[in-house]
Parts: structure tokens; sequence; C-alpha cells
């Protein structure tokens, strides 16, 4: 069976500086993968590549069998990829529901069940859809990103830095959600800052250094390894 | 009760003008992210098609208002595909640049087909009308606000109440991920074009149905419209209205005799209030009165 | 200029004409090609000139705070340090501001201008203007009246060139570039941004008075009409862009050339029956708007043809070869 997700000796950077040198990414239906790593080591860029916003110098990436390497965001929503930016990731100046509605603005037929189902998933949503999203904390405000990008009833998730600036409190929650939206059958791929805590829930998990892969297995053997805990997870 | 009837009404009136104009540019910012520097003679345009339309059918200035809305937004997505499209990817000074001379364009053609001199919807003398013996107030200004309100409720029902409409201001708040969530900009832009265009006629209307129609009525306008814009907050359509109105009767006070017998400022200087308060602004609080309480 | 009969008188008065626009594409281009500053009230700065030197030199106009009959040079070099002053003040207001609004602010100080060149009477004399300015060379026989006047705006241009040219390599001009091609850097390299573009802003403007002033001393009459329109402060900026952008030699080129056109059309439209005559100013205006489109969209680095091919971000100033 192919995985859900291939990239393949992912080349890719801003300009004429490349930040990732070949780097090669697998995620299976389903499954919850992490991606790890210092700070400048290409996550995001990783991320950002993958969805078509960042240029691609060399390599593939593969979804659902078809080769995407550079496509529209677009065709990508369209084919059952959603991406959740780390940074301006909703619309503040609108509601909860308002920004539910443009997380499906290409989805043609009644919203309302879509809409609903988001509500159901994150009750405290449903208490505030006519909220401006602008004036909510920051944990609320990472829920309707993540709802947002529900709304197309995606097959894969893309999070980049999902609890940045969150409490550990907040962050417990949002971990929390991820995992009750992938035991729905949706994929997820994250970039996490938290190495520990995303590990500990993660299917699989890829260590970047450099924009280069390091290590990669089960979230399990990650986080029991020596070598790697010491470099990256500060013990 | 002069100061409602000479100072505050007027300033409610060129208010809901300016207002309509600001609505314009806002939208316009917000969606295309420049300063639309021909939008006042988009203005006069739709002035002088609604003379012409009063001229040729024999209707009322507010009876042609729907048919010089239609034409001047058609005008505006006409406008932008030839000399604005072109610039998308470039720096935003060029297509200020490129919109600059769109305004002188408009103005010649306004000359060349209607001539320079001052012209009017109507003639003869209009007389105001008395109401409750104390409120004195012209015809034309009850319809021009009238008018003005439901066209701002029009717009507000777009705005809230429509996907298009709800996908403009997302592009407007947060453009990056508006393309993520697959909205079209395109789509949104024509009909940022479409409001700017049919907004910014009625408002040259209500201003010729005011005062006169002149070539230059719009262009002279510009200032006070920008000033608007920006005091509430460039990119905002509701802080454009208020801010419209807020210019408006500032202009219209700042000729009333607050201190002594003469105006505080010379009536002659009118102009120059709006340029103050924008200039304040844009030194003071670029980002407008009206920040909202959100986080970036 | 009063009626001018045969080619050579025309070509003269052509070349002056021209090179006093040449005068304030040069401020502009300090301004737009070497500090990145879109300046949309050219005309206020040449008001403030033609004015300053008007003022001081003509004949003394009773009523008015008008008329020092001060010799033309006095005149011409105040209208530079007025020009320059409120270049200053303004820049120091401004110069922060994004390109939209800078330039919404120079139209609204050219309008402010207007408004009181307009309304202080006592001091323009408003819309009748001031006239009987002494104008150089005027006691010379015919022709060479304005021959010997065009030399002086042939010798201000070749000046003003030569100094922009000295100034372009000189270290003030290395981070003029610097600051346009990475201002953060050039920031941190601790050099004052914000000081460096407003000295550009006030040499251009002082080019600009200077300008104003050669007009004023050209026509011996100023009036608002005469410095203010619109259409001054627009065809500057199409001569800049069409001669390229931070480029010196278009900046002479391209207002001699538009100038050309310009006048040229009039020519035309003088030969049109009387009621079409006025259409046919607007429709040079709307020309003139349209060439100025086609400059934008299809010679983005100027009409002339130049060095070696750029990237198209030539409409941001771009860097000037040694």
């Amino acid at each position: 069976m192919t995985s859900l997700l291939a990239v393949e000796g992912l080349s890719a950077g801003y300009g004429d500086t490349v930040i990732l040198h070949g780097v090669d990414i697998e995620a299976e239906r389903g499954e919850l993968a992490v991606i790890i790593g210092p700070n400048g080591a290409g996550k995001s860029t990783l991320i950002k590549a993958i969805f078509g916003i960042v240029a691609t110098h060399g390599g593939r990436v593969r979804f659902d069998g078809a080769d995407i390497t550079g496509a529209a965001p677009e065709r990508l929503v369209a084919m059952g990829m959603a991406y959740v930016p780390q940074e301006r990731n909703v619309f503040p100046t609108l509601t909860v529901a308002e920004n539910l509605e443009m997380g499906a603005f290409s989805v043609r037929g009644r919203l309302a069940p879509l809409i609903e189902a988001q509500y159901a998933l994150f009750p405290e949503l449903g208490r505030r859809r006519r909220q401006l999203v602008g004036e909510m904390s920051g944990g609320q405000r990472q829920m309707v990103a993540l709802a947002r990008a529900l709304m197309t009833k995606p097959k894969l998730l893309l999070l980049d830095e999902p609890t940045a600036g969150l409490s550990p409190k907040v962050m417990a929650e949002v971990f929390g959600h991820i995992q009750a939206i992938n035991r729905t059958g949706i994929g997820v791929l994250m970039v996490e800052q938290n190495a520990r805590l995303a590990l500990e829930i993660a299917d699989r998990g890829y260590v970047l250094a450099a924009g280069r892969n390091r290590f990669s297995g089960t979230g399990a053997d990650l986080l029991g390894n020596r070598q790697m805990a010491e470099a990256f997870l500060g013990g | 009760m002069d100061l409602i009837n000479l100072y505050l009404i007027p300033g409610v009136v060129l208010g809901c003008i300016y207002a309509l104009g600001a609505v314009g540019l806002s939208l316009i910012y917000g969606v295309l992210r420049f300063g639309h520097f021909a939008h006042g003679d988009v203005m006069t345009f739709g002035a002088y098609v609604t003379l012409s339309a009063v001229a040729l059918l024999g209707l009322s200035p507010f009876a042609a208002l729907p048919i010089a809305m239609l034409v001047t937004a058609l005008l505006a997505i006409l406008i932008d595909r030839l000399f604005y499209r072109p610039f998308r990817d470039r720096p935003t000074i060029v297509v200020v640049i490129a919109s600059f001379g769109v305004a002188l364009m408009l103005r010649s053609l306004v000359e060349i087909f209607w001539g320079a001199d001052d012209r009017s919807y109507e003639t003869g003398i209009r007389r105001p009308v008395t109401y409750f013996d104390t409120l004195v107030i012209a015809p034309r200004h009850v319809a021009i606000i009238i008018a003005a309100v439901a066209l701002v409720t029009v717009l507000h029902v777009f705005l809230t109440r429509t996907r298009l409409g709800k996908a403009m201001r997302a592009v407007s708040d947060q453009p990056s991920l508006a393309r993520v969530c697959g909205i079209d900009l395109d789509t949104v832009s024509l009909w940022a074009w479409v409001f700017g265009g049919a907004l910014a006629a009625a408002a040259g209307v209500f201003l010729a149905t005011d005062t006169q129609l002149n070539p230059n009525m719009g262009w002279n306008l510009l200032l006070p419209l920008f000033a608007a814009a920006i005091l509430g907050g460039i990119g905002k359509p509701y802080g454009a209205i208020v801010g419209g109105l807020v210019i408006g009767l500032a202009e219209e006070l700042s000729s009333f005799p607050l201190f002594s017998e003469r105006p505080l400022v010379p009536p002659d200087y009118k102009t120059g209030v709006a340029f103050a308060i924008m200039v304040v602004m844009l030194l003071w609080r670029p980002q407008g009165l009206f920040r909202g309480r959100v986080f970036e | 200029m009063s009626a001018l009969f045969g080619y050579g008188e025309y070509a003269v008065s052509l070349l002056t004409i021209g090179g006093i626009y040449a005068v304030m594409a040069l401020g502009l281009n300090l301004q737009w090609g070497y500090g990145g500053l879109f300046n949309a009230g050219v005309s206020g700065f040449f008001a403030v000139g033609a004015y300053a030197s008007a003022i001081l030199t003509a004949p003394p106009m009773p009523g008015h705070f008008v008329g020092f009959g001060l010799p033309v040079i006095v005149g011409i070099a105040s209208a530079m340090v007025l020009s320059a002053a409120v270049g200053w003040f303004v820049g120091r207001i401004c110069l922060g501001l994004q390109s939209d609004y800078l330039a919404m602010a120079t139209i609204g100080i050219a309008e402010i201008l207007r408004l009181i060149i307009d309304n202080e009477i006592w001091l323009t004399n408003g819309s009748r203007g001031i006239v009987a300015i002494p104008r150089p060379f005027e006691d010379l026989p015919g022709v060479w009246r304005d021959l010997a006047y065009l030399g002086l705006v042939a010798a201000v241009v070749a000046a003003l060139y030569l100094a922009l040219e000295r100034l372009a390599r000189s270290p003030w001009g290395r981070v003029m570039r610097a600051i346009r091609d990475n201002e953060a850097a050039a920031a941190a390299f601790g050099k004052d941004v914000a000081s460096f573009r407003l000295q550009a802003f006030v040499l251009g403007s002082m080019a600009m008075g200077l300008s104003g002033a050669l007009t004023a001393h050209a026509f011996k009459f100023i009036g608002p009409d005469a410095t203010l329109p619109l259409i001054t402060t627009f065809l500057v900026w199409v001569m800049l862009i069409a001669g390229g952008s931070a480029n010196n030699r278009g900046a002479i080129l391209g207002p001699i050339i538009i100038w050309t056109l310009w006048s040229a059309t009039e020519l035309l439209t003088g030969t049109l029956p009387p009621e079409w005559q006025i259409r046919g100013s607007y429709l040079r205006v709307f020309l003139i708007g349209l060439l100025l489109q086609v400059v934008l969209q299809r010679f983005p680095r100027g009409l002339l043809p130049e060095r070696p091919p750029r990237p198209p971000e030539a409409e941001a100033p771009q860097t000037e070869r040694a």
C-alpha cells in the first residue's frame, strides 16, 4: 500500500538560499507523524515546501500516489491536504463561524453539517461561534485554526508548531485535540518545538538538523534513543 | 439652532459623501494593498455619467444613480484590467504611479466629453424646508443621508451575509491564509472594484447634488477621502465610514465661530482641516483609531 | 512665452523650458532614484522657489509684501534656500511614512501651499500674480535675449548634472546606494538612514525651487495657475520615468523629449478649428497619461536605450554604475 505522503530527496529554500538538502519523509494513512529538531533545521520550510508555498529545487513529493511537487495550494486542498501555518493562522476580524466558513470556501454544498461537526469536536468553539477570533486566547485561536483546516475533510493535516507560545496547560489541551482528530482517521504531520511531548503522542518521528534527516523511528524508539535525547531533547 | 442647521447637518451630509468614497478606498486597499489615487476621478466620472442620464433620459439624479453605479463599476473593472493588473507582482509604488496616470486620464476624458465649466443637475434655486419650526434642512440633504444609509446597509449585508463578502474581509485580514483556504484573489478583487466603483459613483452624485459638477471635483476630494480612510484604519471599511463622518463634521464645524465672532478656521482653509487630521494620524497612530482587539 | 515665429526661436524656447524641467527632474531623481521617496507634491516646491525669487526681485508693489527689487542672483539663491528649508521641514515630518502615505502627504503639502498662494493676497497677490519680474539678459537685442537665457539654463543643468554625478561617486553616494539596496544592513552598520534620506530630499527640493525661480524669471510673471497645476508634477514624473529613473542622463533627456512632444502637440491642436482646440488640449493630457501607462508596462527601464538589461525591479531605485 502506498504511503499517504512520501517526500523523496526534497531540496527547497527561499530565493538563492537552500534550506533543505534532500530530505526524506513518509507518513501512512491515519498516522500521527512528528518532525522535530533544533531551530533553523528547516522544519517549517519542509511543511511549506510540501504545501507548495516555498519553491522546491529538487526531489519529489507524492500524495496519495500522485506527484504533487510544487503544486499550488488550491490543488492540494482539493486533493485532501490541509495546512495550518504557525503564524497568521486565523482571521482575527472574523467570527469563529466565519473563520470556519472561509475554511470551506472551496467546498460545494451545504456547510452547516461541516460546521456542526467542528463544534462537536470543539465544544468551546460552539459556545463562542459569534465571537471575534481576535479577542480569543491563544489556545482558543489555535482550536479555531485547527477547526478551520478540518472543514475540507482532509486526509492529511499539516501543522506548523501548533503549540507555539502556549502555556503548558493549554499545550496539553491542544495536543489532546490533535490526538482526537487523528483518532477519527485523519493523518497528521506535525512540526513541533516541544520534542518530548510531541514524540509521546507520535506514531512516527523524524529528526531534522541543518536541513537534513538525522534520525527517524517510532515515537517510542526516538524517546528511548539516548544519543538523540542528549543532542535534541536536552537530556 | 444655527449650530445644527448650518454646521452639523451639512457636516453629516459631507460626512456621508466622504464615507462612501473612503469605503471604496479602504476596500480596494484591503484587497489589493495600494492607495488608489484615481478614486476621486472615478467619483467625478460617476457624477458626469449621471449628468448625461439626467439629460438624455429625463430622470432625476437619484433615479439615474443605479445606472451610474453600474457603469462606474464596469469602468473600475476595466481600469484594473488595463492599468493595474499588469503590476501585481511589482513593487506597490508602480501601481500607485499608474493610478496617478489613470486619475489624469479620467479627468481629461470628462473634460473632453462634458467640458470644463461648472455644471448642475438642475437649475433654479432650491429652498430648504423647515421641520418642527426649528430644523431647517434641504430636501436634497435628506435624500443624500437616506440614500447613503441605504447603500451602507447593502454593503454591510454583502460583507457579513455573503460568501464573497466574507472572503473579501478575509483577504483584507490575512491574505496568506486566504490563499491557503483556496480563496481566489481575482474574484475577490473584482468585487472590490465593483463596490468601490459603485460607491464612488454614488458619492460623486451626492456631491454634485449638494454642490455642483466640475472636472476637478473628485480630485479635490482625494485628500479628505484618504484622511477618512486613514482615520478609520486603512483597509477597514467600517472604520472608513466613521472616518468619513468625522472628517466631514470636522470640516464644517471648523467654520463655526466657537470662541469669537470669527470662524475657528478661515473658510478658505477649510480643506486644510482634513490634511491636518491626516498628518496627525499618520504621525501619531497610522493604524487608525479602530485598531480593534486583534493581536497583529 | 510671447508669440514665437520661426523654428529657431521655437527651438530655443523648447530647449529653455525643457532645460528647466530637467532641473526639476534631476531634483526628483535625487529624491526618487537615490532616496526611493515618492514626492507627489513637486509643484509645491517649484512654487516656493518661484514666489520666493519673484517676491524678492520684482519692483515694489504697494500694499503687498512684494517687490524688493533685489538682484536676480539673490532671488535665485533665496529660492533655493527657502525650498530647501521647506523640504527639510516636510521631510522631517513625513519621510518615515510608507510610499502611499508619503504620496498623500506631499499632495497635501502642495495643496496647502496652493491655498496660501491663493489666499494670502498681501504676500502673493493671489490669482493676479506677480508681474514685471526682472529677466537676466532682457536688455540684449533680438534673438540674443532668448539665447542668453537658454545659455543660463543650460549652464545650470550642466552644473547640476556634474554635481550629481560627483555626488553619486562620492562616499555619500555609496551610502545612499547601500541604503537603497539593503536598508537593514546599512542601518546595522551605523548609517543614519533617516538622515541620509532627508539629505536627498532636501537637495531635491532645492533643485525644484531653483527651477521655479528660473521659470519666474523666464516668463517675467508668476501666478497660481502658472505654478501649481497638477500637470506640472505629473509631467515631471512622466519625464523621469520615461527617461529611466535613477539615471541622471535620462533625467535630462526625458524632459527635453517629453516637453518637445508636449509642445509639438500643442502646435497641432492650435491648427484645429476653435471649437476643437479646447478638446484638443485635454486630449493631450489624456495621451500623456496613456504614454505613462505604456512606459510603465512596456519600458520599465525608460524609453532611452541604456546599459545592459537589469532585473525588473528597476522601478525601485536602481544602482548607478560608476
